[in-house]
């Protein structure tokens, strides 16, 4: 039944929106990582990005393919609650400072007293099933097409388990056909620039810097797919 | 029986020919042979989306037209530059291409003419003076409305030359669809023409700046092809005799000429190769449509003009 939903999810919505309503240019898509687990990241510009990149990976792979996403965005009614779960397969991560548990509840210790909660504890699960899943370092849709500042949560994911193959996907136009706040995605062709598995780094500002640098490198390839190379290469 | 199947069948056959030609017949170390292969099987898909708009009864030649209207119009709007508070004037414009469209299945001439000339040309800066943003404005007007125009309005003269009523002369008699076929066929024939004559006698360059490979060997050896051409065919095809044969000739031989240079000087305007990656070879959809956006309100209001 779940397999079933999520297929009806990327077969009846994400296809004919991404593929016929936007259509979708993507590059390197032998880069993609055939089984999990795998990590793909993102930027993230709009609702439709989780879209797009539910189309990169075949059919029989998503009911094994899990976008992580905010607990108080996804998770805040029963609605949404419902198609997370059902359709998207979400995993919830609590944002911001994670909750630190509560004095009064009884499983309190000295130990567990200020210690917080693994918010990746869903995405370490999920990995360990050898499932894949999708996160976008950027935290939140910002600003059309600007990359904000990266979180440093894939960093504390991969601590314990950095052989796990991490792929960069720069996606170009979504935030033009429906930005934050927007919900009629307007057609526009969409580009998805799949880069190298990014190698992991013990020095966590190390590693976000890499990435960060990694982005801005295929935003600049994907900028330049169809620029002219030299004023004379022209038909 | 209708010359239409003579046309299509002869199309497929000069592929068929050239695709095995440069298969077998082409060194393997010939730098041009992969392009031309990856060309002419692009060609197939074409011709394989085109033959259905000619042959089978309407709303769906119209609808698979509008639909060449919808890629060639995002294809636009993805490349120019835009804010994003034009997002709903956007919307307007994509909305106005089913109507258009609609107009056509209906055969509503009046509709058809004004609509886009007119009521687009109001509506579209009226949704843009709303949303009260005045920098850029007179940019994103003009952008958006020269776009509509060029891959809605214009090319949908095609579409509106297959509802026109059959032209019976004698025993003779004239359907939309072979009006359309020599239309696309004069304007593709050209653009061919143009490339071959300028890639073996090209010397003097003609528009330097806007497209650098184009010279005028290319120009006036492929216009005089298509006069030949149309000459030959125009009368077989239309209703058309001679003299006006000859007219029509000429006007696709410049104005394909022209249609592509405009889009040439858009690309190089906004600083890129090609207007998209829709078709392998070629590039994007306007790349290829680029001649016929001129080339078909003047081949249709010549025929309008003269017997409609």
């Amino acid at each position: 039944m779940y397999a079933l939903c999520r297929w009806l999810f990327v077969t009846l919505l994400a296809w004919p929106l991404v593929l016929l309503w936007l259509g979708l240019t993507v590059r390197h898509r032998q880069r993609l990582p055939r089984q999990g687990p795998a990590i793909l990241i993102a930027n993230h510009n709009s609702h439709l990005d989780l879209l797009v990149l539910l189309t990169l990976l075949p059919l029989s792979r998503i009911p094994q393919v899990r976008p992580v996403a905010a607990a108080d965005y996804f998770f805040r009614n029963r609605v949404l609650r419902f198609i997370a779960v059902w359709f998207l397969g979400l995993i919830p991560v609590v944002r911001g400072k994670t909750p630190r548990r509560d004095r009064s509840d009884p499983v309190t210790t000295n130990e567990t007293l200020g210690e917080s909660v693994d918010p990746l504890a869903g995405c370490r699960q999920a990995l360990a099933k050898g499932e894949i899943i999708i996160l976008f370092p950027e935290g939140t849709r910002g600003e059309p097409e600007v990359l904000s500042r990266l979180k440093p949560g894939l960093w504390h994911l991969l601590k314990n388990q950095p052989e796990i193959p991490v792929i960069p996907i720069y996606l170009t136009g979504l935030g033009k056909s429906m930005p934050k706040g927007e919900w009629i995605p307007i057609p526009f062709f969409v580009d998805a620039y799949v880069g190298r598995p990014l190698p992991y780094d013990n020095d966590k500002a190390l590693y976000l810097q890499t990435l960060e640098e990694c982005f801005a490198v295929l935003a600049t390839k994907g900028a330049t797919r169809l620029r002219r190379t030299s004023p004379t290469d022209e038909r | 029986m209708d010359p239409l199947y003579y046309g299509i069948a002869l199309v497929v056959s000069v592929l068929a020919a050239g695709y095995l030609i440069t298969r077998w017949r082409v060194p393997a170390s010939h730098p041009a042979r992969g392009e031309i292969l990856l060309r002419i099987r692009t060609w197939c898909w074409i011709i394989a989306f085109f033959v259905p708009i000619l042959v089978t009864p309407q709303p769906l030649p119209s609808v698979l037209l509008a639909i060449v209207s919808f890629m060639a119009f995002k294809e636009y709007i993805t490349l120019t530059p835009n804010r994003q508070q034009d997002r709903w004037a956007f919307l307007w414009a994509y909305v106005a291409i089913p109507l258009q469209y609609f107009w056509v299945v209906q055969a509503w001439y009046g509709m058809f003419i004004i609509f886009i000339p007119v009521y687009l040309f109001l509506l579209l800066p009226t949704r843009l003076v709303l949303s009260g943003h005045p920098k850029g404005f007179l940019n994103s007007t003009s952008t958006l409305h020269w776009g509509l125009v060029t891959t809605v309005f214009s090319l949908s003269h095609m579409a509106y030359l297959l509802v026109l009523p059959d032209y019976i002369e004698g025993n003779r008699s004239i359907t939309g669809a072979s009006l359309l076929f020599l239309l696309v066929f004069l304007t593709q024939m050209n653009d061919v023409a143009q490339f071959v004559w300028g890639k073996t006698l090209g010397k003097r360059k003609i528009l330097p700046l806007v497209s650098p490979n184009k010279t005028w060997e290319g120009f006036l050896g492929g216009a005089v092809t298509t006069l030949l051409v149309s000459l030959l065919l125009t009368p077989l095809f239309t209703p058309l005799d001679l003299p006006r044969a000859a007219l029509v000739g000429l006007e696709i031989g410049i104005f394909g000429f022209i249609g592509d240079v405009v889009m040439s000087a858009v690309k190089r305007d906004i600083g890129v190769k090609d207007t998209g990656t829709l078709l392998p070879g070629h590039g994007g959809i306007l790349d290829r449509l680029d001649s016929l956006t001129f080339t078909a309100p003047l081949y249709f209001h010549t025929l309008y003009y003269f017997y409609y």
